[in-house]
């Protein structure tokens, strides 16, 4: 038990394409941002990340608009970035209301609440400055996740269709992994938890969570398990496979990203996303569910096995 | 004189599935007792004296290691230890003193095991 705690959850396709999936100083900066405009200013345009500058304010905003529903819903007691937007902007634009609570919030996330309120009227102020001198800087100042620099709303850059298109998508893919890239979300299945009994046997504790999410007949995965490991076993009372000689989590971890190779993904589309049946003539065939293509699969062949053990009578 | 929609195009061209079953070598391990393994290579074609490949294995390795015939799967290399890495490797070694021009190509040679 203990040795499988230290990998939460393992990816078989994560040699592939490592991926950060969480961007929490991110989704932190958007409720905040959420909670002011909420409070602040409920007929204002999306703020922070929505706004990619005055003249493509509109189209983004657009865009942005579905996923930005949803936040200022999240945000909870975030009382304190609206109130220092209340407190020391009450007449200003709009404009400037959007830039400062993304201000604030690049810094104030790192400080403390108190320091950042000391601290953002002056830089407010400051950044006023900085900005109109900013057509000056270059593309990349600024922080694409919080929208300041030349992302801020104020800013009058002109902003290259390429540097936008990768601010969206770094966005996408920070708050929304599943939606941004190729289709193919990464699968993730738990980690094999593997147990020693005795000396020379190994329970595999989870093989059947790891079938249920892999859509697999328990059968068959053992069957493959045993056909790699050129071993044998059986399955006990609560559903373990008991596998004889020993083997450590990692190893059956690879046969395991095999056996998905081999038998789950689809060789198309690459989509985890498939049945496995029997067709005629007692072939195997997995069908994927998502492009539905549907592709023969080589039954599991043992091979040679060597004896191994005491030796058995010669027979003649 | 040519016509374009004559062309020749394989319309199988890029069919990535491997329909019919090739002649894979399997290596596979086996464990024994302790932390004492086997290596076992099977489906070496017909063209390879597994003698040789045998003596050559056990000068390389420092292994011991025997022919097996078995009912089903022809001519099995055995060798003590694992080899399966190093196995292949010499299988696909195109080096002088290895394989040669004999070598076999990655896709056709299959590791089994952990």
């Amino acid at each position: 038990m203990a040795e499988t705690e230290e990998t939460p959850v393992f990816d078989p396709s994560l040699k592939k394409k490592p991926r950060k999936s969480v961007a929490f100083e991110a989704e932190n900066g958007d409720e905040v941002n959420g909670a002011g405009k909420d409070n602040a200013e409920p007929q204002g345009l999306e703020t922070g990340e929505g706004g990619e500058g005055k003249e493509s304010e509109e189209g983004t905003a657009e865009m942005f608009k579905g996923k930005k529903k949803k936040k200022p819903k999240k945000a909870d007691g975030d009382d304190e970035a609206p109130g220092e937007v209340a407190e020391f902007d009450p007449t200003a634009l709009k404009r400037k209301k959007k830039k400062k609570p993304s201000k604030e919030k690049a810094e104030g996330d790192s400080f403390d609440a108190a320091l950042a309120e000391a601290g953002v009227v002056p830089r407010g102020e400051g950044e006023e400055g900085a900005e109109d001198a900013e057509p000056a800087l270059p593309e990349d100042t600024g922080d694409l996740l919080l929208g300041t620099g030349v992302w801020n709303a104020a800013s009058t850059v002109d902003l290259t269709y390429p540097l936008l298109l990768t601010r969206f998508f770094t966005l996408l893919r920070s708050q929304h992994p599943d939606l941004a890239g190729d289709g193919r979300r990464s699968y993730k299945i738990p980690p094999p938890q593997v147990l020693r009994e005795g000396n020379k046997k190994t329970i595999f504790a989870n093989i059947s969570d790891i079938c249920k999410r892999m859509k697999r007949f328990d059968e068959h995965v053992t069957q493959f398990l045993f056909a790699e490991l050129g071993t044998s076993g059986s399955v006990d009372g609560s559903k373990r496979l008991v596998i004889r000689g020993k083997f450590q989590q990692k190893q059956l971890e690879n046969v395991l990203r095999r056996y998905i190779l081999e038998y789950v993904t689809c060789r198309t589309c690459k989509s985890p996303d498939t049945d496995l049946k029997k067709g005629e003539n007692r072939l195997f065939f997995v069908t994927c569910n998502s492009c539905g293509s549907r592709r023969s699969v080589a039954a599991i062949k043992t091979g040679f096995q060597a004896t191994v053990g005491k030796r058995r009578r010669q027979q003649t | 004189m040519s016509i374009e929609n004559l062309k020749v195009n394989d319309p199988f061209a890029d069919d990535v599935g491997d329909t019919q079953p090739k002649n894979y070598v399997h290596i596979r391990i086996q464990q024994r007792n302790g932390r004492k393994t086997l290596t076992t290579v099977q489906g070496l074609s017909k063209e390879y004296s597994p003698k040789a490949l045998l003596k050559a294995f056990k000068k390389e390795y420092a292994c011991n290691g025997t022919i097996i015939q078995d009912k089903d799967m022809g001519e099995v290399i055995q060798l003590q230890g694992d080899h399966r890495t190093k196995v292949m490797d010499f299988l696909t070694d195109k080096g002088s003193d290895k394989m040669g021009k004999y070598a076999l190509a990655k896709e056709n040679i299959k590791i089994h095991g952990f």
